[in-house]
């Protein structure tokens, strides 16, 4: 049925499209942008702010062009008087009930209202203010997101995002009529919800209604404060992100410009989160092997498998709040992100002779969840906060505009030492199924002596879009040490969004999960999808990210976590080896159960 | 002034009739394709509002491939000034479940729902007790149909079709997207038969007395009878019977007070007419008649001259702000948009000209909210700041 084609005209020209398309798409294949506002390519058709609606001839109403499927000799115009009219008056009473306050807002400049008022040139405002008359207040209770009503425009972009993507459902629709709002459950604070602060709202937003909880300003004033060594670290999806923000295509790498950038804000070390990530590898490599000992050989009943990354700190929020039982198939491993954190004021500040207490630990991450993991009471084992500020990629754009740096000019710099080596391994934890292929490259060469048996290292079934993605490696003639493994198929399994996350959970909850390793990133696409990377996001852009991820792990000469010769070097003059004491307390964590409600 | 006057009362759909068994049983006897030329040649249109042909309702439905379906009967009688199925649900309930019933057999749903407003509970118990009848009678003659009941939970918004089956899905009842079709994909996204409780009742007419009998009453393109709930400024408040294609004229002649100033037909979502169109207007559905038909659900509300329209107008507009769903721009904001203007010009903070800036918004609203609810605001509102702007401005 997909494959006939209908014919229609749209403004008068006749064209020939699929069967099954909507008005919006065919539009869109003939080169005609209509304006939206409600609609997304990550979601369901919702239809529901009436900005796309067009005249088809004959027809006594209007029709969203985003929820009207084309019909054979459907004559369709999407700019006719009739249209442009009604299309005016919505966006006028659109910009009547919202709090058009735009320069005081996070999202000006980047707001697709102030767009379409920008395009239509909504010079007048004829209509009543409403926004004046409720008692908005912003929600500023979470460290990583910020709800403001008043900004909203109903378009339940996050609502869906929250239900399709996540399956977290932290945000709903509530009320009628004129009260109508997007509320959490009873209107609690976001930080009091089973929210997982991955931010997938705010990069679903059209307007400032949900944005970061910023720490700019924070972090400028650590910058001038002489007397503060300010480090800071980039997470592997950044480098992949970032260009966007700076006028460049989606899926150009810019990281030796960011670092150059980072270097020129007044950063006094740039570092790598690639070479934590490295680090993780070592550490979770590790302890799937002594798991996996303690299950196949002493056939300890306790150990839980499959062993479960904790990378991705959305998904430890989801998991405590959702699947608080199966808080022990966790991987104990902090995130790439909290291991330097807890290293640079220990490991690093000794080797600089610095006193801790004067480092200020900033990070740069594609994700808002990383803001709250910071937060973590938990997350002081350094003896002090292990992190203290964290950034989106959104925010570094910011500053790098702030300081008026020409980015594409900046000639590409290098990461400083001690923690800034990273191998392409760490690269790939920025997209889906990076984490276990940078796993399976070393856990096998650990365990067989020999590289993991894929081409050029590339670990092809773990990677790609698809939701949820199974593989398995046998191991042949392992070391002796390893003998107990000769045979065993490896099973993986990886999941991205946490609606995917999900579907996992349900079989390892009713133990009828069959897998060794399971990777879960709480966002779309991994970390390269975050939600604190470039707005907007949609599939083809995260595949570009991806793309560029790939790439530039071919580019670099080691690929492999445990070639990483920093690591090695950090395991030599510091911790002494993997799961040893020290990586115990500075490196592993324990979750909390969290309630539904 | 010499007047003849021609309401014509009629005796239907409240006649106690002891034989639905029968009419059943005889019904079912008959080909599905036999049933529905029967409603089609009835020219039956249904009686929620819309005026949809019911024949062709449930030969779309009919004709699809899918095998689960479902039968609805549309108990949540929201609109303002009608209460017309509250009562058939209570004396009559056996028409409306044989009709529900014949509707499975020629369609192939094996369930049916009726959607009972909230505050209708106190029907439940009765209801259900004759379903436990009926259904007991639908076993022993083989057929095979279930019925139960969906109580909604008072939202006007619930009435309109798709949004009662997000209800029922356990979601917020927020209208769909349509096409498509709740003939295509309706309830639980199978094909539906959705009917307002008195057209069901229509139907078990044309099955017992035949779609000739229904097609002699009324006028062309509004055929059969149907059932008012007058209320207002009148000495007689209640529900009638009436045949279609009455002019108002005649209406008012008989249920005025003798100083009807302008009648409200079908309720907040429905026009008002004013004294001096009584004569040019009719009531039934489109095609011409006397000067304009208006189509209603059944409500008529009549206003004699101690009535403000202002007043009668803002209390409608309240009614819609709060009772929009609240998920499209047009209607949500367009209604609080509506109200805060008229009262604003009433206040002297806006100018009269402001009057005309919000007709052109009702027509917005009008051309591209989602569903019934927010295109049919403009109706009440043309006509009432049409035909009384002065007691909007003094
Ligand atoms: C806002 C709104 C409210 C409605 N409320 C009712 C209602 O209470 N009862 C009803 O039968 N139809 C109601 N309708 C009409 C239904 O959507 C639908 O057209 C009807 O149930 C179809 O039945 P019919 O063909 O028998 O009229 C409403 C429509 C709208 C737009
Ligand atoms: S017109 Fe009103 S009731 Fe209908 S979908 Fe839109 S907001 Fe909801």
């Amino acid at each position: 049925m997909m494959n006939k084609n209908v014919n229609i005209t749209i403004n008068g020209f006749r064209v020939e499209v699929k069967k099954g398309m909507t008005i919006l798409e065919a539009a869109e294949e003939e080169g005609i942008k209509i304006p939206t506002l409600c609609y997304h390519k990550d979601l369901c058709v919702a239809g529901n702010c009436r900005v796309c609606v067009v005249e088809v001839v004959g027809q006594k109403r209007l029709s969203a062009a985003c929820a009207t499927p084309c019909e054979d000799g459907m004559e369709i115009l999407t700019n006719s008087l009739k249209v442009r009219n009604s299309r005016k008056h919505i966006i006028e009473l659109l910009l009547a009930e919202h709090n058009a306050d735009c320069t005081k807002c996070y999202r000006n400049g980047n707001c697709e209202l102030q767009k379409l008022a920008s395009e239509y040139k909504i010079m007048t405002q004829d209509f009543l203010e409403l926004s004046p008359l409720k008692n908005y207040t912003i929600d500023m209770y979470s460290p990583s997101i910020m709800k403001d009503d008043s900004k909203c425009i109903r378009c339940q972009r996050c609502v869906r995002t929250c239900a399709e993507l996540q399956g977290v459902n932290a945000l709903t629709v509530a009320y009628k009529g004129d009260r109508m709002k997007i509320a959490t459950f009873f209107e609690k604070a976001m930080n009091d919800v089973v929210c997982t602060n991955c931010g997938q709202c705010i990069n679903h937003c059209p307007t400032g209604a949900l944005v970061e909880r910023n720490y700019i300003e924070e972090v400028w004033n650590a910058i001038s404060d002489l007397g503060k060594h300010v480090v800071v670290q980039t997470a592997p999806a950044v480098r992949v992100g970032l260009g966007e923000e700076m006028g460049m295509k989606p899926g150009e790498a810019v990281t030796g410009k960011m670092v150059a950038a980072l270097r020129r804000l007044g950063f006094d070390s740039v570092l790598d989160t690639d070479f934590t990530a490295d680090l993780t590898i070592l550490e979770e490599g590790t302890e799937l092997l002594t798991r996996l000992k303690k299950a196949l050989v002493e056939k300890d009943q306790t150990v839980s498998i499959p062993m479960i990354t904790s990378c991705s700190p959305g998904w430890i929020k989801y998991i405590e709040h959702l699947y608080p039982d199966n808080l022990e198939n966790l991987s104990t491993c902090k995130s790439p992100q909290q291991m330097f954190g807890a290293l640079a004021k220990t490991y690093y500040a000794k080797a600089r002779n610095i006193d801790p207490e004067n480092i200020v630990s900033v990070s740069i991450m594609p994700c808002t969840a990383k803001k709250y993991e910071a937060h973590r009471p938990e997350m002081h084992d350094s003896g002090y906060r292990d992190v203290d500020y964290v950034l989106t990629t959104r925010e570094l754009a910011i500053m790098v505009k702030q300081a008026g740096l020409d980015f594409e000019k900046l000639p590409p710099a290098k990461f400083d030492r001690l923690m800034g080596e990273s191998t392409g391994a760490g690269v790939i934890f920025g997209a889906t199924g990076g984490v276990m292929e940078a796993a399976l490259r070393t856990v096998y060469e650990l365990v067989t002596g020999r590289e993991v048996p894929f081409e050029k290292l590339n670990i092809k079934p773990v990677r790609g879009m698809e939701g949820v993605r199974k593989a398995s490696v046998k191991i042949d003639n392992p070391l002796e040490e390893w003998a107990f493994l000769d045979g065993v198929e490896l099973k993986c399994a990886v999941a991205h969004g946490l609606v995917n996350a999900k579907k996992i959970m349900d079989t390892v909850k009713a133990g009828k999960a069959d897998f060794h390793f399971v990777e879960i990133m709480a966002c779309p696409g991994g970390c390269l999808g975050g939600g604190g990377q470039p707005i907007p996001t949609n599939p083809e852009i995260r595949k570009k990210r991806a793309e560029a991820i790939y790439a530039e792990d071919t580019s670099l000469s080691l690929r492999k976590s445990h070639d990483n010769p920093e690591v090695q070097k950090l395991y030599k003059d510091f911790l002494k080896e993997p799961l040893g004491e020290l990586s115990h307390h500075l490196l592993h964590t324990k979750y909390t159960r969290r309630e539904r409600f | 002034m010499a007047y003849s006057y021609q309401l014509k009362r009629v005796d239907f759909i409240f006649r106690n009739e002891n034989d639905w068994e029968k009419v059943l049983s005889t019904t079912i006897k008959k080909k599905p394709d036999e049933i529905i030329n029967e409603l089609i040649s009835s020219e039956l249109k249904g009686r929620g509002g819309a005026g949809f042909p019911t024949g062709l309702k449930w030969k779309l439905t009919a004709e699809s491939k899918e095998t689960e379906k479902y039968v609805i009967c549309n108990a949540d009688e929201g609109e303002p000034g009608t209460f017309k199925d509250r009562e058939i649900l209570s004396k009559v309930p056996y028409k409306v479940l044989t009709a529900m019933a014949v509707c499975g057999y020629v369609t192939g749903a094996k369930e049916g729902y009726i959607y009972l407003r909230g505050e209708y509970k106190f029907l439940e118990n009765e209801l259900n007790k004759a379903i436990d009848e009926f259904l007991y009678y639908c076993q022993e003659i083989n057929l095979d149909f279930k019925i139960k009941i969906f109580m909604g939970s008072g939202a006007y918004i619930c009435g309109e079709e798709t949004a009662l089956m997000e209800s029922m899905e356990g979601r917020r009842g927020e209208p769909r997207n349509k096409p498509p079709f709740p003939t295509q994909a309706g309830y639980r996204n199978k094909p539906t038969v959705i009917n307002n409780v008195e057209t069901l009742v229509h139907t078990w007419t044309i099955f017992k007395y035949g779609a000739k009998k229904f097609y002699d009453l009324g006028v062309q393109y509004s055929r059969g009878t149907k059932l008012f709930s007058v209320s207002g400024d009148t000495p007689k408040p209640g529900i009638y019977e009436l045949e279609l294609g009455m002019s108002l004229q005649d209406f008012v002649y008989e249920f005025g007070d003798g100083d009807t100033k302008a009648v409200q037909v079908g309720g907040a979502s429905g026009f008002l007419v004013p004294r001096k169109k009584f004569k040019d207007t009719a009531i039934g559905y489109e095609g011409k008649l006397v000067g304009i038909s208006l189509p209603t659900g059944g409500s008529m509300m009549l206003f004699n001259s101690s009535r403000s329209m202002f007043n009668v107008l803002d209390n409608y507009l309240e009614f819609f702000r709060e009772e929009s769903c609240g998920q499209c721009t047009p209607c949500r904001v367009g209604c609080q948009q509506l109200l805060l203007g008229i009262k604003a010009v009433k206040r002297g903070e806006k100018p009269a000209s402001y009057l005309d800036k919000l007709l052109k918004l009702t027509e917005t609203m009008q051309l591209t909210a989602k569903c019934g609810l927010g295109q049919s605001v403009a109706n009440s509102f043309s006509s009432i700041v049409e035909n009384f702007r002065e007691e909007m401005i003094y």
